[in-house]
């Protein structure tokens, strides 16, 4: 069975104390614990700090292009079910130039787990206004305060209906093992918001900022996650300063749902067709 | 065959013998589609060779639309120039397309309305009690089923002839539906016969063998099929839909998946992340869709997945004419994306390339690892036509440079270099799930490892060499058809041209013979890496070139001059107008260039 030490591959560059260690940890972690092999986990990203993490992660893994790695998470999944998927990446890549990519896949409800790295603020283009970004934040793009309102990751998605939404916190990384744990094993599509610092561009959604806030609904016992219209008053009262699995709920994902999707993987089908297929596929076109 | 087209005389158009020429036409939403497939799908049957040509509007209802369709006793490659029997149901129809008329052509219109006719065109002009006899029947809808039945007794053919076509597309409703829509045409024929008489014959008819009725979207969902695609993402584009909707209907039973996608973004980066997980996937678009893919097609000509575009190419830009056909895209093909990648661009002529050539954009996809972009048009992708068959002993797959999990085993544990550095610049290929084959695939620079913060200037030219290289040993010359009398020295002017204006083109050659010209033709079906030395070898002989294409600014045409120049020999024979070219303007506009340089 494969150890941590089998999922690591190249050395992060990410800046020290930057909440994007922690994700790769709880995840190496998560997927060690799960008992998965590396050649069998997938890592899909986009572009950004937190983009980098497929090639950290020591899978086989597709760092694509912004925005995107949904599609492409998708369609890795389609072609081999067998294989357990995750698309990474941060709130811009998210949130911003790929927000519907999000609402599609919630629709479609591919079976694979997406980790948003949420710090608020663009880190490798050195300090800009993300979309996460509290109202009045000041940035190099929004030098006077932001004037727009944030995306609410939790608030979209338990709206979509999403299938597993749930939070974690960099600071607190054997929880978010766990979160990711429950996200993978969820059959469908899951999303895991993941409070990531920005240790270098952003002074105010700090560690200490969300230790002082954050509420873990996993710690809750009056707390049901099945319930959405619940599960969104939380989100709405505590402001989204929650942890934990925030939703869950059983559905038939997409690849279940197709006439004549096959069980193995699309990528080991035989390819050739025969004459008998051939003279039928010609009776069409009579 | 000796057909006499043109008057020697006047120049002008005189009836084609050898086949026939008819058209539907009305507003969108009056059945006018399914008119025009019951009376081509019916001379298929009977052994006709017909080719179908659509001329609709972007809208549901209204508006003008009509189907043509030309029947001959041999092989067609377009809908024709001209047309011997029009059925109008409303006045539109009569004003858009009299002027294809041959002389003496009837124009059969429902007497609903009362039809203007421009005084001194020397037509025949019938109206017909169309609706009423339908109304008779008990649903003016069947007005549709009349006007084929007076079409049958115009070219006296026996009603009977359509049951199995009336079958085929009723059966499912009954049979009582089925005899309803016999007895439209048979009240059809008899008012016809009785009041009009046969004015037109239907050529003579070849001797009936098994032929597909098949449009190019259709072939080249077929072929794509048969080369072992089982993945398709897109988008729904006038006139690529079709594509989708040939692999919802199929793909169950082969076990593939269809997405329709939020966006053409989301659907080609679908299509690569099921590619590099090792399924064959493709994603299908028009002009619109392949400018969104751009940024990913440069990804995947980075990370060196392989990939297969189709394009079915529609007036642009914008918007731009989305039910009309063009040939404008080809620049945004060859050149499009950031960066340098290398691509590879598949420019079918024909049905049954469209179907061949997706098998080999499928093949030379995995065997490149690049993008590959399959083209077609407008009135290539939605006519169909009779072909002969399909040669399926030509159908192989070839799934290029992967590597076994055999040779993986016998590696060292994180040896696998996923682009590691080749002669033919060609990494042997690994695919998640598989041991020790671990990568990353990325849009970043990268190392042999795939290791991608490179800031080493000698990395990145070492790997931009590999990639590029790899179609060094691509050679397309055989995709670059001539054809001729006279090889290219000898002839007055050599016309080159690329996909679905082959027919034309050949029509517009055999007019220009008859004239007593030499000419020579070349045309290219694939462009991307240019055939250089073989096209080079025509463009240098030839005394004149004119090149023919549906765009404005003459894309092949400045690609050939940068190719392999001689772009003082080079004339521009071009139509963006949405409709494809007719032979005629063909013949024109290289007579002015025979006679004027």
């Amino acid at each position: 069975m494969a150890k941590v030490a089998d999922f690591r591959a190249a050395r992060p560059t990410w800046c020290p104390g930057c909440g994007d260690f922690g994700v790769l940890n709880a995840l190496t972690r998560a997927v060690t614990d799960l008992g998965l092999e590396p050649e069998d986990v997938v890592v899909v990203s986009g572009i950004g700090c937190s983009g980098k993490i497929s090639q950290y992660f020591g899978g086989y893994g597709f760092h694509g292009i912004h925005g995107r790695a949904l599609p492409i998470a998708q369609g890795v999944k389609l072609a081999n079910r067998e294989l357990t998927v995750i698309a990474a990446g941060g709130d811009g890549d998210g949130y911003g130039i790929g927000l519907s990519h999000v609402i599609h896949a919630i629709r479609r409800n591919v079976d694979l787990t997406y980790i948003v790295m949420d710090n608020h603020i663009y880190g490798l283009t050195t300090g800009q206004l993300a979309p996460t970004s509290d109202k009045g934040m000041k940035t190099k793009t929004s030098p006077y305060g932001s004037v727009e309102e944030p995306i609410r990751p939790l608030e979209l998605a338990l709206a979509q209906g999403c299938g597993f939404v749930a939070q974690a916190f960099s600071g607190e990384i054997n929880h978010m093992a766990e979160v990711f744990k429950k996200a993978i094993q969820h059959k469908g599509f899951s999303l895991v918001n993941v409070f990531s610092p920005c240790v270098t561009f952003n002074k105010l959604n700090t560690y200490d900022y969300f230790k002082e806030r954050l509420v873990n609904l996993d710690e809750d016992p009056d707390y049901d996650r099945h319930d959405r219209a619940a599960a969104l008053r939380k989100v709405m009262e505590t402001g989204g300063m929650v942890i934990g699995v925030v939703y869950e709920t059983d559905k038939p994902t997409f690849e279940e749902q197709l006439p004549g999707f096959p069980e193995e993987g699309l990528a080991y089908q035989d390819l050739a067709l025969d004459e008998g297929d051939y003279r039928e596929l010609e009776a069409q076109f009579a | 065959m000796a057909r006499e087209l043109h008057d020697p005389a006047t120049g002008a158009p005189r009836t084609l013998t050898g086949e026939f020429n008819w058209k539907v036409g009305g507003q969108q939403g009056e059945g006018i589609d399914s008119t025009g497939e019951i009376v081509s799908q019916t001379l298929n049957r009977l052994g006709y060779y017909v080719y179908q040509y659509r001329h609709f509007m972007s809208l549901i209802k209204g508006g003008h639309t009509n189907y043509k369709v030309r029947a001959a006793d041999h092989l067609i490659r377009h809908h024709g120039d001209e047309l011997h029997v029009l059925i109008a149901f409303d006045q539109k129809t009569i004003d858009h397309n009299l002027h294809e008329l041959v002389r003496d052509g009837v124009v059969v219109y429902d007497d609903t309305f009362k039809a203007r006719v421009p005084e001194g065109r020397p037509v025949r002009v019938y109206g017909v009690p169309l609706t009423k006899i339908a109304r008779e029947l008990g649903n003016p809808i069947m007005k549709n089923m009349v006007a084929v039945g007076v079409t049958a007794a115009l070219v006296g053919l026996p009603v009977e002839e359509f049951r199995p076509t009336i079958e085929a597309r009723f059966g499912g409703k009954g049979d009582q539906v089925v005899e309803l829509n016999m007895e439209a045409l048979r009240r059809g024929f008899e008012y016809g016969a009785r009041e009009i008489g046969q004015v037109a014959t239907l050529p003579r008819r070849p001797q009936v063998q098994r032929r597909l009725f098949i449009s190019g979207n259709e072939a080249v969902a077929y072929g794509a099929l048969a080369a072992g695609c089982r993945f398709l993402a897109a988008y729904p584009i006038t006139p690529a839909t079709e594509i989708m909707y040939w692999f919802l209907k199929n793909f169950p039973k082969y076990g593939g998946v269809v997405v329709q996608a939020e966006d053409e973004i989301a659907a080609v980066n679908m299509a690569i992340g099921a590619n590099y997980a090792g399924v064959r996937a493709m994603t299908s678009t028009s002009g619109p869709g392949i400018s969104l893919m751009q940024e990913a097609v440069g990804l995947a000509g980075m990370s060196e997945t392989p990939l297969v575009v189709v394009d079915v190419m529609r007036g642009g830009p914008s918007t731009g004419l989305p039910t009309k056909t063009e040939q404008s895209d080809l620049n945004e093909l060859i050149f499009g994306t950031h960066g340098e990648i290398p691509r590879i661009v598949l420019t079918p002529a024909t049905v049954e390339d469209c179907f061949y050539l997706a098998v080999e954009a499928f093949n030379m996809a995995e065997r490149y690892q690049c993008p590959v972009y399959l083209v077609s048009d407008l009135s290539l992708g939605m006519s169909r036509q009779s072909i002969d068959g399909l040669d399926y002993s030509r159908v192989r797959i070839d799934r290029g440079a992967l590597i076994t999990q055999e040779e993986l085993d016998a590696m060292e544990r994180g040896a696998y270099k996923r682009y590691l550095v080749t002669d033919s610049g060609i990494s042997p290929r690994s695919l998640p799930g598989m041991r020790n084959g671990r990568y990353v695939a990325l849009g970043n620079e990268h190392d042999e490892a795939g290791t991608e913060e490179i800031e080493d200037t000698a990395t990145r030219e070492i790997q931009m060499k590999k990639r590029m290289r790899k179609l060094d040993s691509l050679d397309l010359s055989d995709y670059v058809d001539y054809y001729g009398d006279e090889p290219a020295d000898r002839v007055d002017l050599l016309l080159v041209g690329w996909g679905s204006t082959i027919g034309r083109i050949q029509e517009a050659v055999a007019r220009l013979e008859r004239d007593g010209y030499k000419i020579g033709h070349l045309h290219l079906r694939a462009l991307h890496p240019f055939p250089r030395a073989k096209v080079r070898g025509y463009l240098q002989a030839a005394p004149r070139v004119l090149v023919v294409e549906n765009n404005y600014t003459g894309q092949l045409a400045g690609y050939l001059a940068r190719e392999v120049g001689f772009h003082d020999k080079i004339r521009n024979c071009t139509k963006y107008d949405g409709d494809p070219f007719l032979a005629s303007e063909i013949y024109s506009r290289a007579r002015e260039v025979l006679l004027h340089g």
